[in-house]
């Protein structure tokens, strides 16, 4: 039985998807949310029953590729599969009331089911052709969702932005997958718990070097790490609320957990050797975040933007090659989808309102205009900007300390730079948060907004959609203990117990 | 010794079977009454099949037949059925059983005169069949000549259409030169070696030669007829026009078993015939793979024809299966062999798959433009869900996976053999691949441009040959993407 308990993580959604494809359009359309759900709800307390009893799956698939079908759990990937399948049920709470322009829910459903079991398959995967595949499935639901249901706010409309995703993606993912087979061929397995405990023996340092590379492109793209990341801002502006919110708050955690689960355990040498230059792309990422950010004129591309910062203090964390710099990145890895996915909630319940997210037009006066959406807003951007207490501090702070002690072997001068730097980025990205909420929610409202009808205030709809977000978030900033004791073994064993 | 060769008519049923039955479907369709010219089709669908059946009491055995006695060794056969054989068989018999099926309704609605119609298919479908079991170079050559003959004429079959006649006009001319070329390398190889069968070429070969030069001019020479048939570059130039000016069906013939015979020669005269050299021809297929997928993926961005996209989509898609071949400079032929024939069995699935939906428009929009697949979702679901199960699998992505796990192996054999820069390259290509895939794919499920106002446009109805075509190529395609072991376990036993 207990085998079976992860591929029905993943039958679910699947099978959701599949029956809305053959299900009546009229009626599908009317009953494609409240099925997905239901759906989506089952999927949640699957994964929640995964997490407890984490069982294993492996059976061979295709011997002659040596892919098989292993899926299992960890202390690692459990709350990345929680994060996922507790995010895709709020969006499908959220579209419950709040339906996007362009219609046809059916589709929609079923390419956000398609999207979940992507993302959770990539997260359970065990053997690196396998998450190879699951890193795929994503990218054809995720490049529907913005071409068919996105906005036209971004130069060159919402279908160059989302060519420009799948593209730079895939080109990512390719010779990620020249890696995995490099790695595969010399190795003899592609089963990321062998591979993990050999802790890279039998690979020469050139091979390291070499698939580390290869794999890091890919994850690189993914996260996305400066200066790789030229997809994401046109991709999440353009993209609906729903698939901003899964796009920030679980996609770009693929990559992260790529490096974490193969590129650093698989190839421990190479990623030795390619540390201080993650490192420094990450601080660079950190500060061009936060410049642009504060370059911003459009609501959610700064939010889009600030991921590029947050996503460096993650692989600032995964370069410094320490329990500490890991946990901590995971941490961050987690807040980050927290916060941003309600902050693309919330910029989107903005941007319906308003029509547009241009900070200019937007003007000041939200809390005046609607006190519980501006209040909401202000408690995300200080979440995002590490306000102790809340989840977003404890990540980022790890990730520091960890830079201010990185493991044996880098250079500590250097990564004591790397630290410097990162404060500095800090520092701006406290700015560019309290410049926002001070432009957007503080002041007076424009006399256009005034008179109009439609600006309701949060609805108690979208109050009970969001509360969840903002509850763990909370939980999360005071109880730190119970995630890292989750993690910190697994990341132990996946550094081959160094420290 | 009696001089009468022992024939093993079992080994040899399936190309002889196609051939009489070939002559038949002739005869019979000058004494059918015009109102009953659809029975040749059928026939010959029914006789493809029953040549299939023949395949199988042959699985698992290896039969060799007109073969010389050695002296001391092995005798050298010219005619031998094996693993790699019958797997090359059974694409031919199956891709040409879709063909047919999809030729039913063209031949009645362009008015092609039947007989003559299938028995030119039936002829170069035997022609295929021998390829596939040939072991000697007059067998190899005779047996490409048998595909490609019938195919001039099967291309310009539309008398009236002067694009047809253009069609079939370049491909007689490439041919020709290509063969020219080939037959002049084969004759050197011949008086270089003195040998015709690929085995004892191959042993002769081994030995140290002061003429090696030469015999590696000859080897070049002689891989330009293959060339041409799989359409690499700088072969491939008919490719696009051909396609688009032969019947649709004729073209899906072309693309999937006349190519995947050009494939079988051309992987038969290189691992049997010229292995000791695979480190001299190795290096220059790698070149010619990586131009063919280059040149065939950035011509296909601009089309806006169904078919040329198509066509040049398969030019690029040869450039994917020469890859394991551009890998065996190493030698490890038996490493890279099985994963150009799982990629060539893969691509017949699907593109067969993407050749029944766009012959089925066609047949409605005979302009067969991108536009008109606009809202192809809405009218037809399942055909459109089928195309578009086709152009992700010859993209590579999920849901596709018979694509992906086919670029898998592709994949796996330059990085198993060190030659990263076209595992570099053929990475590259399959990003930009995935853009006109993709870009045909989301056309299906745009909105219907509704400018004449009628709203939806009319459905399609579809005749049960076409729809079993379409339903047994998506079936095929479904299948191998979840289990696509099948297609990928043939190590073929060499020699």
């Amino acid at each position: 039985m207990s085998e079976l308990l992860l591929p029905l993580l993943l039958a679910v959604p699947l099978a959701g998807a599949v029956l809305l494809l053959v299900a009546p359009p009229r009626r599908g359309e009317r009953l494609a949310v409240p099925f997905g759900l239901a759906v989506t709800t089952v999927t949640f307390l699957v994964s929640v029953w995964v997490t407890v009893a984490t069982p294993e799956t492996d059976v061979e698939w295709v011997p002659n590729l040596g892919l098989r079908f292993h899926l299992g759990i960890d202390g690692v990937s459990a709350p990345l599969v929680l994060l996922t399948a507790f995010l895709t049920v709020l969006c499908m709470a959220y579209l419950l009331r709040v339906r996007p322009e362009a219609g046809r829910l059916r589709a929609l459903v079923g390419l956000l089911l398609l999207l979940e079991v992507g993302m959770l398959g990539t997260f359970v995967a065990l053997d690196m052709l396998l998450f190879f595949v699951f890193f795929e499935v994503v990218l054809v639901p995720m490049w529907f969702v913005i071409a068919q249901w996105g906005d036209d706010s971004v130069p060159g409309g919402r279908r160059r932005a989302a060519n420009v995703f799948i593209l730079f993606t895939l080109l990512g993912s390719v010779v990620m997958l020249v890696g995995m087979l490099l790695v595969g061929t010399k190795a003899g397995t592609f089963d990321l718990t062998v591979l993990a405990e050999r802790q890279g023996a039998g690979l020469s340092h050139t091979v390291q070097v070499l698939a580390f590379l290869a794999l890091g492109l890919g994850f690189a793209v993914k996260t996305p790490m400066w200066p790789l990341h030229s997809w994401l801002p046109d991709a999440h502006t353009a993209a609906p609320t729903v698939g901003s919110v899964l796009l920030a708050g679980v996609l770009l955690k693929m990559g992260t957990y790529g490096f974490i689960r193969i590129a650093v355990p698989v190839v421990p040498d190479g990623a030795r050797t390619v540390a201080p230059w993650l490192g420094a792309l990450a601080v660079a990422g950190i500060v061009y975040g936060a410049l642009a950010c504060l370059a911003q004129r459009d609501l959610k591309r700064l939010i889009a933007f600030s991921s590029v910062g947050h996503m460096g203090f993650v692989l600032l964390g995964i370069a410094t090659l320490t329990p500490v710099g890991l946990n901590g990145a995971l941490y961050a890895n987690i807040a980050h989808g927290l916060i941003t996915g309600l902050l693309f909630f919330l910029a989107g319940a903005v941007k319906d309102r308003h029509h547009t997210s241009e900070l200019d037009i937007l003007g000041g006066g939200l809390y005046e205009r609607m006190p519980r959406l501006g209040g909401l807003l202000a408690f995300a951007a200080v979440a995002s900007l590490g306000l102790p207490g809340l989840a977003g501090f404890w990540g980022e702070m790890l990730v520091l300390l960890a830079a201010f002690d990185p493991a044996a072997g880098l250079s500590r001068p250097y990564f004591l730079v790397l630290m410097a730097v990162a404060g500095v980025g800090v520092v701006l990205t406290t700015t560019y948060f309290v410049a926002l909420v001070r432009r957007v929610a503080q002041g007076t409202s424009f006399e256009a907004w005034r008179d109009a009808v439609l600006l309701r205030d949060a609805s108690r709809h979208e109050l009970l959609v969001w509360a969840p977000v903002v509850a763990l978030v909370v939980v999360l900033g005071l109880w730190p203990g119970w995630l890292l004791e989750a993690s910190d073994p697994v990341v132990r064993t996946l550094l081959g117990g160094r420290s | 010794m009696s001089r009468v060769q022992e024939i093993d008519y079992l080994a040899i049923a399936a190309p002889l079977l196609v051939a009489l039955l070939g002559l038949g479907v002739l005869v019979l369709d000058a004494f059918l009454p015009p109102a009953r010219r659809a029975v040749a089709g059928w026939v010959t669908a029914a006789g493809l099949a029953v040549a299939g059946g023949l395949l199988l009491p042959l699985v698992g055995e290896r039969r060799a037949t007109f073969c010389l006695p050695g002296d001391g060794g092995l005798p050298a056969c010219s005619y031998v059925v094996d693993d790699l054989t019958l797997v090359f068989q059974a694409l031919v018999v199956g891709g040409a059983l879709v063909c047919v099926l999809l030729s039913l309704d063209t031949v009645r609605d362009s008015a092609l005169p039947a007989g003559e119609y299938f028995f030119l298919l039936l002829a170069s479908v035997a022609g295929a069949l021998t390829l596939a079991a040939s072991r000697d170079l007059l067998t190899l050559v005779v047996a490409l000549e048998v595909v490609s003959l019938p195919a001039f004429a099967l291309v310009a079959l539309r008398r009236f259409d002067s694009r047809s006649s253009e069609a079939a006009l370049k491909l007689f001319l490439v041919s020709v030169v290509s063969t020219a070329v080939m037959l002049f390398g084969l004759s050197l190889v011949y008086g270089l070696t003195g040998e015709v069968h690929l085995s004892r070429i191959a042993a002769a070969l081994a030995a140290p030669s002061a003429s090696e030069p030469a015999i590696v001019l000859a080897v070049t020479l002689a891989l330009a007829g293959f060339g041409f048939k799989v359409a690499a570059v700088p072969f491939h130039f008919w490719a696009p026009d051909t396609y688009q000016g032969a019947p649709v069906p004729v073209a899906a013939y072309l693309s999937v078993v006349s190519k995947a015979a050009g494939f079988v020669g051309l992987a038969l005269l290189l691992t049997e015939g010229f292995a000791p050299y695979a480190d001299r021809w190795s290096p220059a297929v790698a070149v010619v793979a990586a131009l063919t997928m280059t040149v065939g993926n950035l011509a296909a961005l601009r089309q806006t024809h169904a078919v040329r996209l198509l066509a040049w989509s398969s030019v690029a898609q040869s450039g994917y299966m020469l890859v394991p071949l551009g890998s065996a400079a190493g030698g490890d032929l038996g490493a890279v062999l099985p994963a150009t024939i799982a990629y060539v069995l893969a691509y017949a699935v699907m593109n067969l798959g993407a050749f029944s939906v766009v012959t089925l428009v066609g047949r409605h929009r005979p302009a067969n433009l991108l536009e008109d697949y606009r809202g192809l979702g809405r009218t037809e679901p399942l055909s459109a869900f089928a195309l578009a199960f086709s152009l992700a699998c010859l993209a590579g992505l999920p849901p596709g996976l018979l694509g992906l796990f086919a670029k898998v192996v592709v994949f796996r054999a330059p990085v198993d053999q060190g030659v990263g820069w076209l595992a570099v390259v053929m990475a590259l290509n399959v990003v930009v691949g995935l853009y006109y895939y993709l870009t045909w794919a989301t056309a299906l499920y745009a909105r219907a441009p509704d400018a004449a106002g009628t709203g939806r446009p009319p459905s399609y109805r579809i005749s049960w040959s076409d729809g079993l075509a379409i339903g047994a190529t998506l079936g095929a395609a479904l299948l191998f993407s979840l289990a696509p072991d099948p297609l990928l376990s043939f190590p073929p036993t060499l020699r």
